[in-house]
């Protein structure tokens, strides 16, 4: 008979649980026990729900994926008795279960202080997508909000009231933010620093009362007798494990809650096993994911028969509140006997730094950081792995005036051992051993390894890695374009922009050799017209041009081209449609609606594509760039004018959008859409560049893809103005086609980007590199200069004599025949091409 | 392939346009006794190569339209269609040694462009 094996609670441990259980060879019947109504979802980033992240994309599973691995799974239903004789548990539904082993991954839930009015309509807590659901309304009706608890998760939940546009306001009953992780002096800058962000802070108040408001819907009074009015409270004032449930089986639980385990992950019964933040290991319990993975590691690993023990986990926590860095590592507070203390404090900018030594001065116990932690994650090594500090510790947390690199700890410095990724316990070993085998990019590594793929925030670190183990392999990392420059895309581009080069040659003597080749010259062909935007066709330029730039359409398999005329946001009048259907039955082309909302013209002879483009352009009609590595279409659904969910006119703005953006040369092609609300009916998320409406304005998405390798794209901004949106994709791009790498989608450049979505916000919404006036500047320049190249070939009869087949001949190329199929042509095939050379 | 079997007359030189009817480093086509024979004036060294027009890999008349440079010392034109590359000169293609195009002499006669066979 398989073992039976119960789960209570589907959260992110339990879930992990069972899914190594699913890893392993074990045999096992597995049933699983959630009480919340969907199975497990990513609480760590359960904030995005209020960026417009979904229920679905917070999903770390589902039913169906259950279901395929046999696993009974049930949402919705808590366990609510066991009975350790008869070894089996019911449901509050009255299901019954049987177990062999059963485990606890019950995890914990919001503490409410215990005051009076606590319950009042719109107090709510912290810790559930349905909590966050509440919150989310609630607000919607609210002008004034409270959080009461100013510890890490507290200001999370302000960040969060802040940008859903309300006053407001932390409560705490401690003298300062952060308590458990900043010193005095560096919650005190905190406090400074997210005051500033008009976040108002009220420390060492005791709420006596929650009761109806006058002005607002509440009211809380404090100990002081002083009153806060405010329309909602969110609770964010520490969680407590459930462990009610193991209280009444008898299982032995901790004075101050959470259930005991020893080593193995047991409780104190020995068929019982407790998991993640509902279990108290030595004494405490461990509030952050890592320790429950490998918590849940250490489970599995007793059915395997490979026992292992816990051994504790790294507390160590680096987040972006409210926009500010804080982190802290280890003992943070200096509460180690004997240990001292190094202190940077710089009040002008809102920056704090502290290390905790110990008392040889020779190994980092703790550190606490506050507005700038860049140097987390070196002084995190020196923590975990015990590496000796340099000889004047002081250097690792003091600015490099005099332009010199920190002291930060090389990559190289740590030992195999050191674990880089805590969320997915990846350690240098792992990550060196996935280069041996071959992923030899950031993205490659990422999905190998799973490092960086939770919280990000060792992603910088693994990049590091990467590169140092290249270069120690002597893989080249040839980044050169190719054997005619040794330069990479972007050197290329910075070296075009900063010398105001103009053409190819001018470029290949001052920095190449040779007579350059067909990989060399499209993109530096592309690299000028991104930068000066000049008639790509000009003589200096023609050659450097693949056929289909050349031609301005695409070289289809026989040696015919398409005709692609652009319809920005796909609006086409009855009139242009006839046009189309027109010159489509005039020179016999085959027709086709295209998946970019637009009409494809195929099997045009390279003599006929001027006069065809001549009537194209006289109704009106621009080049739609259908062969160019620059914006292609730009989606619309219908949206607001005629849909009744549209908030916003999203045919105007994709309009606009295209005519803004067409002809853009980048390098590769890019991609938008524009849908009318979130039902998305223009897949926006999909991809290079999304936008999706809102009540407010506008969500940013960036970096999607379909193709070969699909990615969603990831929400940038949310709620924008036109001139917002406009102006964060202006920057976008020009950060992309100055930063990308040749032929690299937004989406494979996002992947392989350090520091990622993050980084890139800082970028072009902080402007932390200062670029953004050049970005926009830059970008006018194009919008600026753009002309139609159909236009201009038109209208100039020396281009339009290139487009011959033969020079000296005006037959017709032999190889080029159709055949006639579903009332239209198609390229004959290569026997029907010999038929027909027989009987012609 | 009968395509590219076919050659000129061996015996003539054949006209076939004039020096301006050539862009630097952009390929023209020309027909001769009904061979498609692709032609490039490739301004880093002056030189004129007269290569067949036929691609064998895709099976299309499209070497006129491809991008033209160097690799390893060797003139070469890149397929426009799968970018295979064969040396202007010998016709032989960088990426698969059996497959050898041919190639065509080039002399200019007062500014007029004139072919024969190797
Ligand atoms: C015509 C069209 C198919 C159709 O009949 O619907 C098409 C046709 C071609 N696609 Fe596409 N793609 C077309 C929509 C798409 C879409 C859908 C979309 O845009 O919404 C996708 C997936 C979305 C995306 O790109 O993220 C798509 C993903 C690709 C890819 C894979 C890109 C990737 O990142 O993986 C390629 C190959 C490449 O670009 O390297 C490609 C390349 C091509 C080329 C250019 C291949 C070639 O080099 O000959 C095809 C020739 C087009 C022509 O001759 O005009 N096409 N292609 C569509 C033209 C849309 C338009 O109006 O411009
Ligand atoms: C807003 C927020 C931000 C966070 N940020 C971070 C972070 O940046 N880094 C980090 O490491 N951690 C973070 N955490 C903490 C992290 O989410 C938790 O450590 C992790 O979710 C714990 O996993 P768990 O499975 O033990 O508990 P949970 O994820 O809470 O899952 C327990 C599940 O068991 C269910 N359950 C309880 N009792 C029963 C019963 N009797 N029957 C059936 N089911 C039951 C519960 O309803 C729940 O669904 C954050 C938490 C929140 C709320
Ligand atoms: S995305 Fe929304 S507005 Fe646009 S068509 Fe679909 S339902 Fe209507
Ligand atoms: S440390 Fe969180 S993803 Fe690596």
């Amino acid at each position: 008979m398989k073992k039976k094996i119960v789960v209570i609670g589907n959260g992110m441990v339990g879930h992990y649980y069972v899914d190594k259980l699913l890893q392993s060879d074990l045999e096992l019947d597995i049933t699983v026990i959630g009480a919340e109504p969907r199975p497990a979802y990513d609480r760590v980033h359960l904030s995005e729900f209020f960026s417009g992240k979904k229920p679905e994309d917070l999903a770390l599973t589902s039913r169906d994926y259950y279901i395929e691995n046999g696993v009974n799974a049930f949402f919705g239903d808590p366990v609510t008795d066991i009975n350790t004789e008869k070894k089996s548990i019911t449901t509050n539904g009255g299901m019954s279960f049987e177990y062999d082993q059963l485990v606890f991954a019950t995890g914990s839930y919001a503490f409410i202080p215990p005051i009076p009015g606590n319950d009042l309509p719109n107090c709510m807590a912290y810790r559930t997508i349905d909590d966050l659901g509440e919150i989310k309304a609630s607000a919607k009706e609210s002008k004034v909000g409270v959080v009461v608890g100013g510890g890490l998760l507290g200001l999370e939940c302000a960040n969060a009231l802040m940008n859903l546009g309300l006053e407001t306001h932390v409560v705490e009953f401690a003298p300062g933010l952060m308590n458990a992780q900043l010193d005095e002096d560096g919650s005190r800058m905190l406090r400074k620093k997210i005051e500033a962000l008009g976040v108002r802070v009220h420390t060492s108040k005791s709420t006596k009362q929650i009761s109806k408001g006058d002005e607002c819907r509440l009211k809380m009074t404090f100990a002081e007798g002083d009153v806060l009015e405010t329309d909602m409270i969110v609770y964010s004032a520490g969680i407590r494990p459930y462990d009610q449930l193991a209280k009444s089986a008898g299982l032995t639980v901790g004075e101050r809650g959470g259930i005991v385990i020893d080593y193995h992950c047991r409780a104190s019964n020995k068929d019982i096993f407790a998991i993640g933040e509902c279990a108290l290991w030595a004494g405490r319990t461990l509030g952050l994911v890592a320790p429950g993975y490998r918590m849940a590691d250490i489970a599995v690993s007793q059915l395997t028969g490979e026992a292992q023990s816990f051994k504790g986990a790294d507390m160590s926590t680096k987040l972006k509140l409210l926009g500010v860095d804080v982190g802290s590592i280890g003992d943070s507070l200096g509460n180690t006997e004997g240990s001292l203390r190094y202190v940077y404090s710089d009040a002008c900018n809102y920056i704090y730094k502290s290390l905790v030594v110990n008392e040889d001065g020779n190994k980092l116990l703790g550190a606490a950081l506050v507005g700038d932690c860049a140097e987390y994650d070196s002084l995190l090594q020196y923590y975990l792995n015990g590496i000796d500090l340099p000889e004047h510790p002081d250097d690792l947390i003091l600015p490099q005036r005099d332009g010199s690199a920190p002291v930060g700890l090389g990559v190289d410095a740590l030992p195999d051992t050191a674990q880089i990724c805590s969320c997915n316990n990846v350690s240098k070993a792992d990550l060196v051993a996935a280069v041996d085998s071959g992923s030899h990019t950031l993205g490659e590594l990422k999905s190998c390894t799973k490092a960086g793929t939770t919280c990000g925030g060792c992603s910088v670190m693994v990049g590091q890695i990467l590169n140092s183990e290249l270069e120690k392999r002597g893989v080249e990392v040839n980044t050169d374009v190719c054997e005619h420059f040794p330069y990479t895309r972007q050197d290329l581009y910075m070296i075009v922009r900063s010398e105001q080069i103009r053409n190819f040659s001018d470029l290949v003597s001052r920095h190449g050799t040779g007579l350059g080749c067909d990989v060399c010259k499209p993109l530096v062909a592309s690299i000028l017209a991104s930068c000066w935007n000049e008639y790509i066709l000009k003589d200096e330029h023609a050659p450097l041009l693949d056929t289909n730039d050349h031609f301005l359409a695409n070289m289809q398999k026989n040696g015919t081209y398409s005709i692609v005329p652009r319809v920005p946001g796909g609006e086409i009048t009855p009139d242009k449609l006839i046009v189309i259907g027109e010159v489509a039955k005039k020179y016999n082309l085959y027709t086709k609606i295209t998946g970019g909302q637009r009409i494809d013209l195929f099997g045009a002879r390279i003599d006929q594509l001027p006069p065809i483009w001549e009537e194209l352009v006289n109704a009106g009609f621009e080049s739609g760039h259908a062969y160019a590595k620059s914006l292609r279409t730009v989606k619309s659904c219908v949206g607001s004018t005629w849909c009744r969910f549209g908030v916003q006119d999203s045919v105007k703005m994709a309009i606009d959008l295209e005519n803004r953006y067409k002809g853009l040369r980048a390098p590769h092609k890019f991609k938008m859409a524009v849908s009318g609300c979130t039902r998305e009916c223009a897949e926006a998320q999909s991809k290079d560049v999304g936008i999706i409406a809102t009540e407010k304005g506008w969500n940013l998405y960036v970096c999607g893809n379909g193709g070969m390798k699909p990615r969603h794209a990831d929400l940038f901004a949310s709620d924008l103005d036109d001139e917002t949106l406009i102006r964060y994709i202006d920057r976008f791009y020009m950060f992309y086609i100055r930063t990308g790498d040749k032929l690299q989608r937004t989406s494979t450049w996002m992947d392989n980007l350090e520091g990622g979505l993050k980084y890139l916000q800082e970028v072009i919404i902080n402007d932390r590199l200062g670029i953004c006036g050049e970005l926009e500047k830059e970008m006018a320049l194009i919008v600026n200069t753009f002309h139609c190249e159909w236009k201009s070939t038109v209208d100039d009869p020396e281009k339009m004599k290139r487009f011959r087949h033969f020079i000296n001949s005006d037959k017709k190329d032999n190889k080029v025949v159709f055949v006639q199929e579903r009332d239209q042509i198609r390229p004959a095939s290569k026997d029907e091409q010999l038929e027909y050379a027989e009987t012609a | 392939m009968n395509a590219i079997n076919k050659s000129l007359d061996t015996t003539l030189w054949h006209e076939v346009c004039q020096m301006d009817d050539l862009i630097d480093d952009v390929g023209v086509c020309v027909l001769v006794d009904d061979v498609q024979i692709a032609l490039f004036r490739v301004s880093g060294n002056d030189e004129i190569y007269a290569i067949n027009n036929f691609d064998p890999f895709s099976n299309a008349n499209v070497l006129s339209r491809g991008i033209c440079g160097d690799l390893k010392g060797q003139v070469v034109i890149a397929s426009p269609i799968y970018k295979q590359h064969f040396n202007l000169k010998t016709g032989q293609c960088l990426e698969d040694e059996t497959v050898i195009l041919p190639t065509y002499s080039v002399r200019i006669v007062d500014a007029s462009v004139q072919l024969a066979n190797n």
